[in-house]
């Protein structure tokens, strides 16, 4: 698959101080690409700078083939950008807003009427398409700020904390458009504190510490290589020595006996099918099996963790 | 580097925007009744006094302009005073207002450069300046026209539209002031304060410390103090520091525009006005000819203060 976005040694410097300190990334068509990190990591800065809007100071970054600086105006017809907490003009109807970037894109008139009435209802907000901004909800306007990259055509999507400050209703109703806009084989890069919250909807993830790209790869890829054991899966049993022989299935790290017949076992993947096998072929009765998915928070944290020793534990939410 | 893609897609769409926006804000509103209230008062004074004492005069629409009717001031220095209060009521917030409702990074997102969003939000605010500018000046020929009960000439009518233009060049000057401080500062309540201060400054203080200045920088020769005559040289210093001055700038221009019988803005030599019938008019080009520098010195100083601040905004950083 060739790479949508790519940087490079990606570098931004003010002053002294690196905002962004080296980065090297690409993310392929088609990908949901989760930059993850806390406040101040740099996230905002490398979607900035992809999109042209701050210069870069070192190293480069391609979307879609183009150069950002060279180019933005092709890049910007391409990608569509939705800012940490958007904001529209309040005084002026849903629709009219989108009249106004629909011309600042240059479609002419019956395009952009059929557009916006379109990406309106794809986004549920038809029927408020003619109040005023100022009296929409947060949710909605960060639906109203979809319907506009969706109005672009965009390859690319950029979202930078598309869920901050929604409630979890807003927050799932947003992911679902997130993956909406993959099934129309967007390529998505969105920007997120909340890690857990996106987790459920990246396809890979970068964290980001103080600058620097501290790992990428999918979440369970992350899980093994920061948690050792990515997976814990509990198994509640009846049987003899069920301990010893869920131990030996390959993969599993350890088990512990967590309560009457309950076990908990780590593991690099699911186990669940050999761990069913196993109390089965022992003659045992299964009553419950279930996975925890290894969590980008517990990630986050236990990798942190390592790096400032054990004192600091970073407030990651 | 060079960056590719035109600097003026999307001007359009700002402008068009811009100047919706400005027509139907009440800023506006209230900007338009001050400015019309304002001159009528002026002009039903002015045309008593019109009335009264120049019905001789070959160019008395001209003094509906420049005449002054206590207590009132003439209305050309009502306007003086009132337009840039307009266009600094217009362009105060241009770009920070962007930067406050969070709008800027979206709206520059975009396909369009940033030369589009300030070009455009320029041209819309000087847009409806003209347009009050415009319809100021035809209420003053109308109402002229009902109240002298004297059509205006061919010749006066060319000069009170050279008066439109200068207007309009003084007011783009101060527009492109209150823009380059909208991008400058990022709270609108800074960037109006900080114009209006320098408004006041160089219309109220300034013309009255220059000659302190130009005193101090070139003392008159004792020789002339001794004949209680003016130093030329601490004239010109004089001159040239007040022209510093917007509002000395387009006060003289006026001067030449409005009243055909200037022959020279500033000081001159006995000898210069030989053979010079005093009083009698001068043609309309050669009136333009006195006020041309004073015209283009407007003209300059707003495309220096656009692109000072072009370049301010060009480098600023879009994130709130």
């Amino acid at each position: 698959m060739n790479a949508v976005i790519e940087a490079r040694n990606l570098t931004k410097r003010y002053g002294d101080a690196s905002a962004v300190d080296g980065i090297s990334f690409s993310v392929a068509g088609g990908e949901i690409f989760g930059l993850l990190g806390p406040n101040g990591a740099g996230k905002t800065t490398t979607i900035l700078m992809m999109l042209g809007l701050t210069d870069v100071t070192d190293g480069e970054v391609r979307v879609l083939g183009l150069d950002p600086a060279r180019e933005p105006l092709k890049v910007k017809g391409h990608v569509g950008y939705l800012p940490d907490s958007v904001s529209f003009y309040d005084n002026m109807t849903a629709a009219e807003n989108l009249a106004y970037t629909a011309r600042l894109m240059g479609l002419d008139r019956a395009e952009r009427e059929a557009r916006i009435k379109e990406e309106l209802e794809r986004v549920q907000l038809a029927d408020v398409a003619n109040k005023p901004v100022g009296t929409f909800s947060r949710g909605m306007r960060q639906r109203l700020g979809l319907a506009e990259i969706l109005m672009k055509k965009a390859e690319v999507a950029i979202l930078d904390e598309p869920t901050s400050g929604l409630d979890p209703q807003a927050t799932e109703e947003l992911l679902g458009m997130i993956r909406d806009l993959k099934s129309h084989n967007v390529t998505v890069l969105l920007s997120s504190h909340l890690l857990d919250r996106v987790q459920k909807v990246c396809d890979r993830v970068a964290l980001f510490q103080a600058g620097k790209i501290a790992l990428i790869g999918t979440v369970s890829e992350l899980a093994r290589q920061v948690l050792g054991s990515g997976f814990a899966v509990e198994v509640e049993a009846e049987g003899a020595g069920l301990a010893e022989k869920l131990r030996v299935i390959p993969g599993v790290s350890s088990v512990e006996a967590t309560g009457v017949n309950r076990f908990r076992m780590l593991a690099d993947r699911d186990v669940r099918p050999e761990a069913a096998n196993v109390v089965v072929g022992a003659g045992g009765k299964l009553r419950q099996l279930s996975v925890d998915e290894p969590s980008l928070d517990a990630i986050y944290n236990r990798f942190f963790q390592k790096q400032n020793g054990a004192g600091e534990v970073r407030d990651a939410a | 580097m060079r960056r590719e893609g035109s600097p003026f897609s999307g001007l359009g769409a700002v402008t068009t925007k811009e100047l919706a926006d400005h027509l139907s804000s009440a800023r506006m509103r209230v900007l338009e009744w001050l400015i019309v209230l304002t001159a009528v008062a002026a002009l039903i004074g002015t045309i008593q006094q019109v009335r009264d004492t120049v019905s001789e005069d070959p160019f008395v629409f001209l003094k509906l302009f420049t005449e002054a009717r206590q207590p009132l001031p003439s209305f050309v220095s009502i306007l003086a005073f009132l337009i840039p209060l307009m266009a600094i009521g217009l362009g105060f917030d241009a770009v920070n207002g962007e930067h406050n409702r969070r709008t800027l990074s979206r709206v520059l997102s975009q396909p369009i450069y940033r030369d589009a969003l300030l070009m455009g939000k320029f041209l819309a605010g000087l847009i409806t300046l003209a347009i009050s500018l415009v319809v100021l000046w035809l209420l003053v020929i109308g109402l002229g026209l009902l109240l002298l009960g004297v059509p205006p000439s061919t010749e006066e009518v060319l000069r009170s539209f050279a008066f439109l233009v200068v207007a309009l060049a003084y007011a783009g000057l101060w527009l492109a002031a209150a823009i380059l401080f909208s991008i400058v500062f990022r709270s609108p309540a800074t960037a109006a304060l900080t114009t209006l201060g320098l408004w006041l400054f160089l219309t109220v203080l300034w013309p009255a410390l220059s000659p302190g200045i130009a005193y101090a920088i070139s003392p008159p020769h004792p020789l002339y103090q001794l004949l209680n005559q003016p130093d030329p040289d601490t004239l010109v210093w004089e001159q040239g520091l007040a022209r510093l001055s917007p509002s000395t700038l387009f006060g003289e221009v006026l001067r030449a525009v409005l009243n055909p019988a200037t022959r020279a803005i500033g000081p001159i030599f006995l000898e210069q006005l030989e053979g010079a019938l005093i009083g009698s008019p001068l043609p309309l080009a050669q009136s333009l000819l006195i006020a041309w520098p004073q015209l283009v010195s407007l003209i300059a100083g707003t495309i220096v203060l656009f692109v000072v601040g072009y370049v301010v905004f060009q480098r600023q950083e879009v994130r709130a």
